[in-house]
């Protein structure tokens, strides 16, 4: 797993990768998006999207389970080998966030993520704050998501240390 | 019901939205489809967090204030979409039984170079609780057709 101290600028990650099935981006237009081209294969294909399209936080979130799913993965495989574990804090937000192409039913997005920065938190010296370019690709190789995300991560070796952190302020 | 072009947004406040109540049921599916992080799953887990207690997905809270501009405005706007997020921060934790409102405003609004028939509309939205808490804040832009180009489509 990826600790404070281990992490370079420029390091790359694949997360793994989500297919948009049209039954799934009906399923989250309905409760999140019922944007008419969100919903509807007819009523895509007439919109600048050319096809029935995932609603764009669709697309963030699927990004974000990857992202989680993959980082426990990391983090039981070096459990196992009897490795610390690094403590991932919560995210203080995003930049430049663009949905640089539709995400049409069918498609299958690769996701990946690049270290673009990380510095030792101003207000929580325990805490690094680490940014990454997150992004998603489709099955021709073209770009269709991407991202600037900020995370905390702890800085520390064990994970029950981030008990003794108080909240942030408000 | 009049459908909001490009014309009817015009600079400063365009209301407030909701409330929008937040359940621990939905914030627990939310978390295990999409977020399956322990802060967001597990109250144990979460109350050692550094969020101090069950909270919902960032993903989550955007894609409830999704919903909440749909419902409030973008549902009746000849909206084509929206090219990304300028800028997103999270303030303050979801929490179970949240009643959400969102205060929307115009802070831009330009012709499309690309595409003449339509213009980008710059909104800022500020998600709140109940107790008056800014929970998430952000600027986004989306593309709404023009009034002439609405009419000859419609």
């Amino acid at each position: 797993m990826f600790f404070f101290e281990d992490i370079t600028i420029g390091q790359r990650r694949e997360v793994g990768s989500f297919t948009f099935t049209a039954e799934a981006i009906k399923k989250f237009a309905a409760q999140f998006d019922p944007q008419r081209f969100h919903l509807d294969e007819e009523e895509g294909r007439k919109s600048l999207f050319g096809g029935l399209a995932a609603s764009g936080w669709h697309v963030g979130s699927a990004c974000m389970k990857l992202l989680v799913v993959d980082g426990q993965r990391l983090a039981r495989e070096a459990a196992a080998r009897g490795e610390k574990v690094a403590a991932w804090g919560p995210s203080p937000g995003f930049r430049d966030l663009r949905w640089i192409a539709p995400v049409l039913a069918g498609d299958t997005i690769k996701f990946a993520t690049e270290v673009v920065s990380l510095r030792a938190s101003s207000s929580r010296p325990e805490w690094g704050v680490l940014e990454a370019r997150n992004t998603g690709t489709n099955q021709r190789g073209e770009p269709v998501f991407s991202v600037l995300a900020t995370a905390f991560l702890y800085r520390g070796e064990t994970a029950a240390a981030e008990e003794v952190l108080e909240p942030r302020p408000r | 019901m009049n459908t909001f072009v490009f014309e009817d947004f015009k600079l400063g406040r365009l209301g407030r939205f909701g409330p929008r109540r937040v359940t621990r049921e939905e914030i627990l599916a939310f978390a295990a489809e999409f977020d399956p992080q322990p802060m967001h799953l597990d109250e144990e887990a979460a109350s050692r967090s550094m969020l101090k207690g069950l909270s919902g997905s960032g993903w989550h809270l955007c894609s409830i204030i999704m919903r909440m501009m749909f419902d409030g405005f973008i549902g009746r706007t000849a909206s084509l979409g929206s090219p990304g997020v300028n800028e997103l921060r999270w303030l303050a934790p979801l929490r179970p039984g949240d009643e959400v409102v969102l205060d929307v405003d115009v802070t831009e609004t330009r012709v499309s170079r690309s595409r003449p028939g339509t213009g980008i509309v710059m909104f800022k939205a500020v998600a709140s609780n109940a107790a008056g808490h800014a929970l998430c804040e952000m600027e986004s832009p989306i593309i709404v057709q023009r009034r002439d180009q609405a009419t000859a489509e419609r």
